[in-house]
């Protein structure tokens, strides 16, 4: 690898060594890898989320009752091989289902949170040039995508994809023709398998690079909290996945060579599967917001202007949680027919669980106070991360107590309760991640305008979509069920259905936003077309969706025919919208492609101290040395509110560095 | 929000709905008490010129009252739970009034009632597909049961459920408070006809329930 410490003036410069293939496809830099897996998880988020929007609309308007055709959609359901006659059947409810959870938490959260940031950032910000192992980190990400590849696969066998649920309890699983799924499984199996060894390279390569590459003077205790809950998450994956491999390879068993691990006929255990799945399942939970938390702390304090209130606490916390995650597994259990005891076990460990989580959220809070809050892009991501995690921490509660769990277990208002932590808690983050990181990652800035807009209407449009679940769950609405309908006592919750599909909807079309600003700041689009196209495009979504809204609000969300006094008062509140956010973004967009400076947040952290872009080995000829804890803001008697690591300690601010 | 919860119509429900008070109550103070603090924090602490941050890196007192504070509310919290827990789920009642065996399968319940010699198995067992009877106010004791894949036994007015595991025989018990007829969806994905798997739970007076005893059997007598 080359060491050239140039700053050039385009962002690919850098690589004239390289071809096209050894600088952009197989690469060895943990930066570029890193990338690789943002967009893998951003291009299969696409594809999980019209999953779920196709299965929203199911449950909205269920097929057997309404015309599929709805507002000029209706090419939508022309017949193709999912909508036979134009109609979801729930074979392919079930199998939407299916896919649109295992394709968001294995092809889309893993990948951008650990493989995307854990790449990226873990060698910038312990001073490291690259990982330990430079050729397996490339080939951890050409794994996931053969995973990725044989997942997708599944959708075109014959039997159609895996639809036994993301949990895929057996023996539902594990026997055909108790699904009519024959290959679609199999390959669901395979490719966890090959996702879980990704995961495994993965693991070993955080875990060694952060023990072994620190800087000198990069203590243990001057990582900054994003390094440390990598490092522990990559831990729980290096122990959780085998886990799920090794269950993956025995369903396969079941399924092709007809032994009997969880087939009750043949004497085989259905529990055993859960239990594999889970002492998997509920580490793996943990790996999907421990980074995120992580990413959060950081995010808080660098716009607080405040050192991380409680950083050893939070420190401890992260790895109690760690720790503990290995003896609740059960609470996904409570009512699965295994001895009620062991319930009683896991309730109390479940209760041991959530206190370090509580002792997070107070220490974000602590963070916040008496800060210099500046409300940047990575800043309300970050908030929002707090406040909807929160949420779905306290609905979690709920399900602790076993007695409460025989009830809501399977209901709506356990899916009210990951999409918060998953989506409200680690996807914002994650997006706050991207509008953070994104000068170091890619040279230019995430418009901070654009991706504001599109804060707002997934803020707005999330909670919307997801906080009337748990009035669904309260009501006994069931989990999976292809048409709600069929139920007298779900009758008064069905138009509860149909509001969230339109709310889910509305949060889909502004992810258009993101999309426009990703693509417009990573290939520096900077001509005037692109920028007004992003502009118009923007204010007629936030336009559209402000008519839609309020002819809902006058006209009901069940009832079809629309007057034109609606019309009218709908049509001018959307005209209003489009011209706020119109010129809102006239106004404060910047033109995509400005270059970054180095470091435009004035960040203490590493990553910070290497030039943008960042050659092959980050650092220039000298390693960084470090002297200082990552969050030294607003040191008293220092004329910055802020000092890189780098920073040689004044004698007399010594004893304040812990 | 507690409002949307289907009427009770069980013993065992109030306990249920006990502590699922105590949840709201809990969980909704305590996101009252973070999101207030939280809002405050934001607009106190925003960025004024001339103002600098705090430079404070915790404060060891705070972690320990906000450590203890919530692990004792939780222990108080889970302790309750764990005894009606126990009345729940550990021991199945030795002589209820009523015995009744489920059998979940792809895609309906089947009721396997014993009859009067009150023995299952034998010949005067009546199936019925979906429909539960039971008199009021009596305890009912079901033995679950399953033939394929894991169903789950769910009666939302009981506020019970339970898996089924084929191959295992599962206790449920319960006794019902109110006269009427609920529904008693399948609660685990079980296959395409997972949607719409239920059956009803009728639950009658004293006299109906004899009446129906009588016309069931009889009309069993009939066909065989």
């Amino acid at each position: 690898m080359s060491e050239s410490n140039h700053t050039s003036s385009t962002h690919d410069d850098h690589h004239s060594h390289g071809g096209f293939w050894s600088t952009y496809i197989f690469s060895f830099d943990h930066k570029t890898i890193g990338k690789q897996f943002l967009w893998l998880g951003l291009l299969m988020m696409i594809v999980g989320g019209l999953l779920a929007l196709m299965f929203r609309w199911q449950l909205a308007w269920p097929v057997e009752k309404f015309d599929t055709a709805i507002w000029g959609l209706s090419w939508l359901s022309d017949e193709n091989p999912f909508l036979p006659e134009g109609k979801m059947g729930p074979d392919v409810y079930n199998m939407f289902v299916t896919m649109h959870a295992t394709i968001m938490v294995f092809l889309v959260v893993m990948p951008i949170l650990v493989g995307c940031f854990g790449n990226f950032l873990i060698p910038l910000m312990i001073g490291a040039r690259d990982m330990a192992f430079p050729w397996l980190n490339m080939l951890s990400f050409w794994t996931a995508v053969l995973g990725a590849i044989v997942m997708s696969w599944g959708f075109f066998v014959e039997g159609g994809h895996a639809s036994a649920g993301w949990t895929g309890y057996a023996p539902l699983s594990t026997v055909s023709d108790y699904t009519g799924v024959e290959w679609g499984q199999n390959l669901w199996a395979i490719s966890l398998f090959i996702l879980s060894l990704s995961s495994l390279m993965g693991s070993v390569n955080y875990i060694t690079t952060i023990i072994n590459m620190r800087t000198k003077g990069m203590n243990w205790f001057r990582m900054p909290l994003s390094i440390w809950a990598l490092f522990i998450t990559a831990i729980l994956g290096l122990l959780a996945l085998p886990v799920l491999g090794s269950a993956c390879a025995l369903m396969i068993f079941d399924r092709v060579f007809e032994t009997a691990f969880f087939n009750p006929a043949k004497g085989g255990e259905p529990l055993l599967w859960q239990h594999l799945f889970w002492y998997f399942g509920h580490p793996e939970v943990y790996i999907l917001v421990l980074p995120a938390m992580g990413m959060a702390s950081d995010i808080l304090s660098v716009f607080s202007r405040k050192p991380v209130f409680g950083y050893r606490a939070m420190v401890y916390a992260m790895s109690s949680i760690a720790f503990l995650s290995w003896i609740v597994w059960g609470h996904h259990m409570f009512q699965s027919g295994m001895n009620p005891a062991l319930g009683t076990a896991f309730m109390m460990t479940t209760l041991v669980i959530a206190i370090p989580s509580a002792i997070k959220t107070f220490n974000w809070l602590g963070t916040l106070w008496g800060g210099s809050i500046r409300f940047t892009l990575p800043m309300l991501h970050a908030l929002a991360f707090v406040i909807l995690f929160v949420v779905g921490g306290l609905s979690g509660i709920y399900m602790a107590s076993n007695v409460v769990d025989i009830y809501i277990h399977d209901t709506y208002f356990i899916v009210a309760h990951f999409h918060y932590v998953i989506f409200g808690g680690t996807m914002f983050a994650i997006f706050g991640g991207i509008a953070y990181w994104f000068p170091k990652m890619f040279s230019t800035y995430f418009d901070s305008a654009l991706g504001k807009v599109h804060f707002w209407l997934t803020f707005i449009f999330f909670n919307l979509a997801f906080f009337p679940m748990h009035i669904l769950g309260v009501g006994g609405h069931m989990r999976r069920i292809y048409d709600p309908t069929q139920y007298e006592y779900l009758a008064d919750l069905q138009p509860m259905n149909v509001f969230i599909t339109l709310a889910a909807a509305g949060m889909g079309l502004g992810q258009i936003p993101f999309a426009l600003n990703f693509f417009g700041s990573v290939f520096s689009l900077s001509g005037k077309l692109y920028k007004h196209f992003s502009q118009i495009f923007t204010s007629l979504i936030v336009g559209f969706i402000s008519y839609k809204s309020v002819a809902f609000l006058l006209e009901g969300i069940t009832k079809p025919v629309i007057t034109n006094t609606t019309r009218t008062i709908s049509g001018v509140v959307s005209i209003v919208f489009f011209i706020i956010i119109y010129r809102y973004l006239v106004r404060n967009m910047k033109i995509f492609g400005e270059l970054a400076v180095q470091n435009p947040w004035d960040a203490n952290t590493l990553e910070w101290v290497a030039p943008t872009p960042a050659p092959h080995g980050n650092f220039g000829p000298e390693l960084p040395v470090v002297f200082r804890n990552p969050y030294e803001y607003s040191v008293p008697g220092e004329t910055e509110d802020w000092a890189p690591q780098t920073t040689p300690l004044k004698p007399q601010a010594d004893g304040a560095s812990h | 929000m507690l409002d949307w919860l289907p009427e009770n119509i069980s013993l065992e429900g109030k306990e249920v709905d006990f502590f699922f008070y105590i949840s709201y109550y809990l969980t909704t103070i305590t996101f009252i008490l973070v999101a207030v603090t939280m809002a405050a924090f934001l607009i106190i602490y925003r960025q004024k010129p001339g103002q600098k941050a705090k430079y404070s890196h915790g404060n060891n007192t705070l972690e320990i009252i906000w450590t203890v504070v919530p692990t004792v509310i939780l222990l108080v919290f889970v302790l309750m739970t764990q005894a009606s827990w126990a009345r729940l789920k550990y021991t199945p009642p030795a002589n209820p009034d009523v015995r009744v065996e489920v059998i979940g399968k792809q895609f309906n319940w089947v009721i396997v009632y014993p009859g009067p010699d009150q023995k299952f198995g034998t010949s005067d067992d009546l199936k019925l597909d979906n429909q539960l009877n039971v008199p009021v106010n009596k305890q009912v004791l079901i033995t679950l049961k399953g033939e394929d894949v894991i169903h789950s036994f769910f009666i939302p007015a009981v506020r019970l459920k339970q898996d089924i595991l084929p191959g295992r025989k599962i206790p449920f018990w319960f006794t019902p408070i109110k006269t009427g007829t609920y529904e008693m969806p399948c609660a685990e994905l079980c296959g395409v006809g997972h949607s719409g798997m239920k059956g009803e739970l009728v639950v009658h007076t004293e006299e109906s329930y004899k009446k129906w005893l009588k016309t069931a059997w009889s009309k069993k007598e009939e066909k065989s």
